[in-house]
């Protein structure tokens, strides 16, 4: 089972992201879990949401406490929040950021990776909306699930433009991730 | 028999749980739907306004209202009128209906209602634990606990067929843990309108609010009678306990899917430590027995579905043969320092040829998380009272020293 934290702020889509994350991974064949920390949502609040992906029935329901990988949706969170908390020493830490990851001096023994998501969604969705570029880059970086089935899901929430968009922005991210990789 | 599910992932869908529910709701084919929106509750209302805005639902009204205390009150009447009536709620919402909850099951109506189990107030916590539905524990409702959302989606067609059997006529609770289940995305399938019709009939009382033949629900019974209401009250509950069973097993042979009748057993039969829980967290439970099985503990789990009725046979059947039964409750009966399913398990084995020690464990108050960690610290203390007997009967869990 690889287990998924999401940090980000009340309105920046983290919940969504989760849940889009769940329903990818279900399409790619897999077994699905996603839920957010509950917290008293509002606007730019640190918040978290969780997704589990198994080969089989997901019947543990605690929160992410060990996570194989961990995406930061917004950098100022690095001051209020202990985003590496429990990260496996395996694992992976997706930021997005317009900064290297050698810039970032988190006491973890995962593997930080950034990207710029913003740039990416205000050069194609022409708004600073990065939830689902991040998914793309989660894919293009961990190769955990298959960035088609992200975009489905996206185009599937969001119908018209705004889902084309997003699936473009989408495409972008991975590919760019998988060249990090490389 | 134990939990059995054909996994068929070509029918399953991922959607929140809230929405499974609501489904469910929908292919009943209900004609009265009220309800006030209260966290974590509002989900389901928003689905089912929609099926309603949507023309999905036909012969339905979906009656607006400005309080719980009034949907439910809505609800009397159009369930003594002969109408299928559903409503959701949660927490203070519920509380708010708790004079019309009696109401309900006095006049034998059977409304089907949906509770997203949230902590009470004071302090306000709009998380998850099981005091709102366990504090209605008398008003005479059938009370249903699902473990996940198919069964909570699952559960609620099976409530309406047991609460609605002429049998029976008593009101059911269907509760699922609030955010836990309401709010979580996983694969489910949705009810098919096909396989319901089938399983549930159409709701055709033999009483009901007729100008044309006119009869009072309720109105009064004095000293001379009222015995006896409450009586048959109490006979229709004993004749539920088989009617969820059957309704679990016409389920099954319907729909491939299986979850327990009144209980459940998990990895029993040679189990030296049994866990009883009831819903979401028996998920969590599961994987701890299937790690520490693997270890070679012969630890299992008693998943009580129906806690009103209560299966006090079939409980004492499961544990006759334990070690140590370790009971969790997400209430507590404050001044008694017990929670209801531990209270109500050491109550049906007193008086019985079972001697067993019962521990209790109060635990996720208010949403406090469950992690694997609490529920092995919990074996392991079970262990111990194997070995030297019961230190401390019934206990608080993870409680910070550093608040206090």
């Amino acid at each position: 089972m690889k287990e998924i934290r999401i940090h980000g702020r009340g309105g920046q889509g983290s919940v969504t992201a989760a849940e889009l994350l769940a329903v990818a991974a279900f399409a790619d064949g897999k077994f699905s879990q996603a839920f957010p920390a509950f917290g008293v949502e509002r606007r730019g609040a640190p918040v978290q949401a969780f997704t589990r992906i198994s080969g089989s029935t997901i019947r543990l329901r605690s929160q992410i406490y060990e996570p194989d990988y961990v995406i930061v949706q917004d950098p100022t969170l690095l001051e209020v929040v202990d985003i590496a908390s429990g990260a496996k020493d395996d694992g992976i830490i997706l930021i997005n950021t317009e900064f290297a990851p050698e810039t970032f001096d988190l006491k973890t023994k995962a593997k930080i990776m950034t990207v710029d998501a913003t740039r990416i969604a205000l050069d194609i969705i022409g708004r600073p909306i990065v939830n689902t570029v991040l998914l793309g880059a989660f894919a293009g970086a961990t190769g955990e699930i298959n960035p088609k089935s992200i975009q489905d899901a996206v185009k599937e929430r969001f119908p018209g433009k705004v889902g084309e968009k997003n699936a473009e922005a989408i495409q972008k991210a991975s590919e760019m991730m998988m060249g990090a990789k490389a | 028999m134990t939990a059995t599910r054909k996994i068929d992932k070509s029918k399953m869908v991922v959607v929140e749980g809230s929405y499974a529910v609501a489904h469910s709701v929908k292919v009943c084919r209900p004609n009265v739907i009220s309800a006030y929106p209260i966290t974590p509750q509002t989900h389901i209302v928003e689905d089912l306004s929609q099926f309603m805005a949507d023309g999905e639902i036909q012969n339905c009204e979906y009656i607006n209202v400005e309080s719980e205390f009034s949907a439910i009150s809505a609800l009397v009447g159009s369930s003594a009128a002969g109408a299928r009536s559903y409503s959701a709620t949660t927490s203070q919402g519920l509380e708010l209906m708790h004079e019309v909850l009696f109401n309900v099951s006095g006049m034998r109506l059977p409304v089907v209602m949906t509770v997203a189990n949230r902590a009470v107030s004071a302090p306000i916590n709009i998380w998850n634990d099981q005091q709102d539905s366990i504090s209605q524990r008398d008003t005479g409702w059938i009370q249903l606990y699902a473990e996940d959302t198919q069964e909570a989606s699952d559960m609620t067609a099976q409530a309406f067929k047991i609460a609605e059997d002429k049998d029976v006529l008593l009101p059911a609770m269907v509760c699922m843990d609030g955010f836990i289940l309401s709010h979580v995305y996983e694969p489910v399938i949705l009810l098919e309108q096909d396989l319901v019709d089938k399983y549930l009939p159409t709701y055709d009382p033999e009483f009901t609010l007729d100008p044309s033949d006119p009869r009072s629900f309720g109105a009064f019974a004095d000293p001379s009678t009222y015995t006896e209401f409450r009586f048959l009250q109490q006979k229709a509950m004993e004749t539920a306990l088989q009617k969820i069973e059957d309704a679990a097993n016409e389920f099954n042979e319907l729909f491939g899917r299986y979850y327990g009748g009144l209980i459940d057993e998990y990895e029993t039969e040679d189990a030296e430590i049994i866990i009883m829980a009831m819903g979401s967290i028996i998920g969590t439970v599961k994987d701890v027995i299937d790690a520490r099985r693997s270890k070679g503990e012969k630890i299992g789990l008693l998943k009580v579905r129906s806690f009103r009725p209560f299966p006090k046979e079939a409980i004492k059947k499961v544990l006759k043969d334990a070690k140590v039964v370790v009971v969790l409750d997400k209430n507590i009966s404050i001044g008694l320092n017990e929670g209801a399913l531990f209270t109500e398990t050491k109550s049906c084995l007193y008086n019985t040829d079972v001697n067993v020690p019962v521990v209790g464990y109060m635990i996720g108050h208010g949403g406090r998380d469950i992690p694997v960690g609490t529920i092995e610290n919990i074996i392991d203390e079970a262990k111990s009272v194997i070995s030297s007997g019961i230190k401390t009967e019934s206990q608080f869990t993870d409680v910070r020293e550093d608040l206090i």
